[in-house]
């Protein structure tokens, strides 16, 4: 009897590991620099056709394309960065959604064009298939490993923060642009370099993403609405967060589709107005 | 009865205390000045007076009605106005635009959707009178962002005067002002009707001694002292906080 | 801008809400469809719905300043209003339009308490969680809504009981035409009113609003209202001249073209909904054929040069391409 409940709150939560990943890099961009990036989702869908292809096309090893999700992704954000985006720090959040709901529509194009609008059929190594049991309850390898690779990230992320310089520069950044600049603190250097993580990481969800929820070029908008979800409701510039946003969003639609199918995304579109219109700064938000 | 006063006003974020017990009465018809470092709290004392920021303890009357608990827009309904340090105006309307909306606003004629602007003349004629009233009605069609740094100075007193205030307070009124257009400032202060009371932060000495009858001195959150000019500009602790530097100099503070 | 030294105040505001005869051009020439291209009288009719719809979003975005990702809600709520009302006997179309009108009114009510009190961030996120919570709310409930096979069985009896809804579209242009209009005179007589100017302040510096006395939730609520009605009459056309209502009429994807139409075109201009309306429209009708990626990424591209180099849309290009020619040009008499 408690089988399932363990099941459903595990894969849950795996589901939420996954929502982090793909959300913790737009989450500290946006409290830092304020910059609506709806293109963020563009950058994980990009992650994960660089891994379809160095798989399919290439032969590659799972895990070995990894890294390289991570890295065009952040390479390519880098790009856009530079040419595009810095020159609209100071535009409306009107215009920041425009300028980037229409690279995402780009991106879609292209992917469209390129791969074809079907899902991308792509075959795990055979030690991350299957399942384990623990204590009677089944749980499934690849999730198992994606909450590893998650929970690690984490702990990196947190340790940087908290114990390096650059860390603390990050969270002076975030609290308080005007100072931080005037302490001398080069915020546009720091910002970029964030931007390129955070791009990173999410190409990177977008490739451990495939074999969970699939890939096709839809994945760019479909997915951006559980982001800003975790965002918005995390609060904006916070790391932890996004933890506990994406855990309880993980875990809510998770357990919402499997005892409540009727309902489908209707709980988390609830979820979020709701605590929205309580903490319109997020859970952990300022301001 | 004073015009405005406070009582034991108390602000503090965290362990960082912006106003510490904050007593201190205006007059009706004053001219009083607020003056005091950076940091000293005299934005942050206007807000907490304007209720854009809640105090942890006190109380604001205005005459002698509470209104501590009054939302901002409703304190101006009843007469206390402010201005801005730095200039917030609505860059896309003309001057002409803008004091006639602060007109309707006044007048409740703003929710209005049936008829046109032009259908109010008498909300028309008074922006453009007050207006004229500070050299502005040659300039009134022009975009606010296209008006020199003086100007808009000039229509940010415009639009406080629009909502007919009884009290009235400026910060920082020449703030970043050119010498070249600070007369029409200094004529538009004077200007000022002795119906308003007027008090106002500043930081150009030379201001200050010119329009203020008494000066209240603010240094870290709470009011150092409170006199006329002379005695204040005689106290040693003021000297020694701020005056002196200022005097001697005689520069004008941007 | 131009030299009005000499005009008085008055003669000035009289000036700036008198119409233009490029305006009566406009107007003038959406009768062209009749004679000019009989044919696409259906299309017609769709783009003066969505005009009517763009000019709904510009009242509280171009010039309110509320984003929202969420308008199509009372698009669709118009739109499943007047198709029941017509499915379960009642084909008058226009009480099916009031009941429509009403229906989003309503909801928008209701739902501007919420809305009037966020920006930034949150209200994009509300307003987009809003529209969604509608949509899967209408996907659920099929019993009412047919669900995704949408609202079947809608017959509509004829306008005054003399213009019956034909197939080549001479009645639902007629009709979607003579609604956008006294719709857009409504939104133009707001715009020129102290209502009006209050919304641009909003728009403008939303924090002097209250230094000036102004109760700037009051206005946005009712602004917000007024826009529902008119999207939920724009929704209640296209349910009654297609005779059908899908649940894309209350889709993000509705929601996020009209946003790019009235972008397109400029916002805060009036007309800036209705220029984008027929630009998009007749674009995506010549263009988007076998293959909507292409669309997507002319769009998306289109998106990207109207912000970096546009920023005013369309019409803001032209109006400062034109402000080089003199005043008395565009006034006709001064």
């Amino acid at each position: 009897m408690i089988g399932p409940v363990i099941g459903v709150l595990f894969d849950g939560f795996a589901y939420g590991m996954l929502l982090f990943l793909l959300s913790v890099g737009l989450s500290v961009t946006l409290g830092m620099m304020n910059f609506v990036n709806l293109a963020h989702c563009a950058f994980a869908m990009l992650g994960g056709y660089v891994t379809v292809t160095l798989m399919n096309r290439f032969g590659w090893p799972f895990l070995a394309t990894l890294p390289f999700a991570f890295l065009v992704a952040a390479l390519v954000s880098i790009a856009f960065e530079r040419i595009l985006y810095r020159r609209l720090y100071r535009a409306s959040d009107l215009d920041q959604v425009l300028l980037t709901i229409g690279l995402a529509f780009v991106s879609v194009a292209v992917a469209a064009y390129v791969y074809g609008t079907i899902q991308q059929p792509v075959q795990m190594p055979s030690y991350l298939r299957g399942s384990v049991t623990i204590l009677g309850v089944g749980f499934g390898i690849y999730r198992l490993f994606l909450v590893a690779v998650a929970l690690a990230i984490t702990l990196l992320l947190v340790a940087a923060l908290e114990y390096t310089r650059f860390g603390a520069q990050v969270r002076a950044a975030v609290d308080n642009q005007r100072m931080a600049r005037g302490l001398g603190i080069n915020v546009d250097g720091a910002f970029a370099f964030t931007f390129a993580l955070g791009s990173g990481l999410a190409g990177l969800g977008g490739a451990l993403a495939i074999e969970i929820v699939g890939l096709d070029p839809s994945f760019a908008f479909t997915y951006l609405i559980y982001v800003l979800i975790v965002v918005s409701v995390g609060g904006l510039g916070s790391i932890a967060g996004s933890f506990a946003a994406a855990t309880l969003i993980g875990i809510s639609d998770v357990a919402g589709k499997y005892y409540v199918p009727e309902l489908g995304a209707f709980l988390i579109y609830l979820v979020m107005v709701v605590l929205l219109m309580w903490r319109p700064a997020g859970l952990f938000g300022r301001r | 009865m004073s015009a405005l006063s406070t009582r034991g006003l108390d602000k503090s974020f965290g362990s960082l205390v912006v106003a510490s017990d904050i007593s201190f009465e205006l007059p009706q018809g004053a001219r009083h000045a607020l003056i005091g470092p950076n940091g000293a709290g005299k934005t942050t004392l206007i807000n907490l007076m304007t209720g854009m920021l809640r105090p942890d303890a006190g109380e604001i009357l205005l005459g002698d009605e509470e209104i501590t608990a009054l939302p901002p827009e409703k304190r101006v309904t009843r007469g206390l106005v402010r201005t801005f340090q730095i200039n917030t105006l609505f860059p896309n309307l003309n001057a002409l635009e803008a004091v006639t909306l602060a007109v309707c606003e006044r007048e409740g004629v703003a929710r209005a959707w049936w008829q046109r602007v032009s259908a109010y003349p008498s909300a028309v004629d008074e922006a453009h009178a007050i207006l004229s009233s500070l050299m502005l009605g040659g300039d009134c069609y022009r975009p606010t962002r296209e008006l020199p740094y003086g100007r808009q100075r000039l229509l940010e007193i415009a639009l406080a005067l629009a909502t007919r205030p009884k009290v009235l307070l400026l910060d920082e009124p020449a703030a970043g002002v050119p010498r070249d257009e600070s007369a029409e400032l200094f004529a538009a202060i004077s200007n000022l009707s002795r119906d308003i009371t007027v008090l106002f932060i500043e930081h150009d000495m030379n201001f200050v001694f010119r329009f203020a009858s008494r000066i209240i001195v603010m240094v870290g959150g709470r009011i150092l002292l409170e006199g006329t000019p002379e005695e204040v500009a005689a106290d040693p602790r003021v000297r020694e906080v701020y005056l002196g530097k200022s005097h001697r100099d005689g520069v004008r503070h941007g | 801008m131009m030299s009005v030294t000499a005009a008085s105040p008055h003669a000035y505001l009289e000036r700036q809400a008198r119409w233009t005869w490029i305006e009566a051009a406009f107007w003038a020439a959406t009768l062209l469809p009749f004679w000019l291209t009989p044919n696409y009288l259906v299309l017609a009719s769709q783009i003066a719905i969505t005009a009517l719809f763009a000019l709904s979003l510009d009242l509280i975005l171009g010039y309110a300043g509320i984003v929202s990702l969420g308008h199509a809600a009372f698009f669709g709520l118009g739109a499943y209003t007047a198709g029941l009302a017509a499915k379960h006997g009642w084909g008058e179309p226009i009480t099916g339009l009031m009941l429509g009108a009403l229906a989003a009114g309503i909801v928008g009510y209701a739902a501007s308490f919420i809305v009037s009190r966020f920006r930034h961030l949150a209200l994009i996120m509300i307003t987009l969680g809003m529209g969604l919570l509608l949509h899967e709310a209408a996907n659920s409930a099929s019993w009412l809504t047919g669900g995704a096979d949408g609202l079947q069985g809608v017959k509509m009896w004829p306008i005054f009981n003399k213009f019956r809804f034909d197939l080549w579209g001479y009645t639902a242009y007629t009709y979607s035409l003579i609604v956008l209009f006294l719709v857009f005179l409504v939104a133009r007589r707001i715009i020129h009113s102290p209502f009006g100017l209050s919304l641009r302040g909003i728009r403008e510096n939303a924090l002097r609003m209250p230094a000036i006395g102004a109760s700037s939730r009051a206005h946005l609520r009712k602004i917000y209202t007024i826009s529902a009605v008119m999207a939920g009459i724009a929704g209640a056309l296209l349910a009654q001249t297609t005779e059908t209502v899908s649940l894309e009429a209350l889709g993000f994807q509705r929601s996020a073209d009209v946003l790019v139409i009235l972008i397109l075109g400029g916002a805060g201009r009036l007309y800036g909904g209705l220029v984008g309306a027929i630009i998009f429209m007749v674009a995506r009708d010549q263009f988007s054929g076998n293959t909507p990626q292409f669309w997507y990424f002319w769009i998306g591209a289109l998106l990207v040069a109207v912000v970096m180099f546009l920023p005013n849309g369309i019409l803001g290009g032209i109006a400062k391409l034109a402000s080089t020619w003199p005043g008395s040009f565009w006034r006709g008499k001064s």
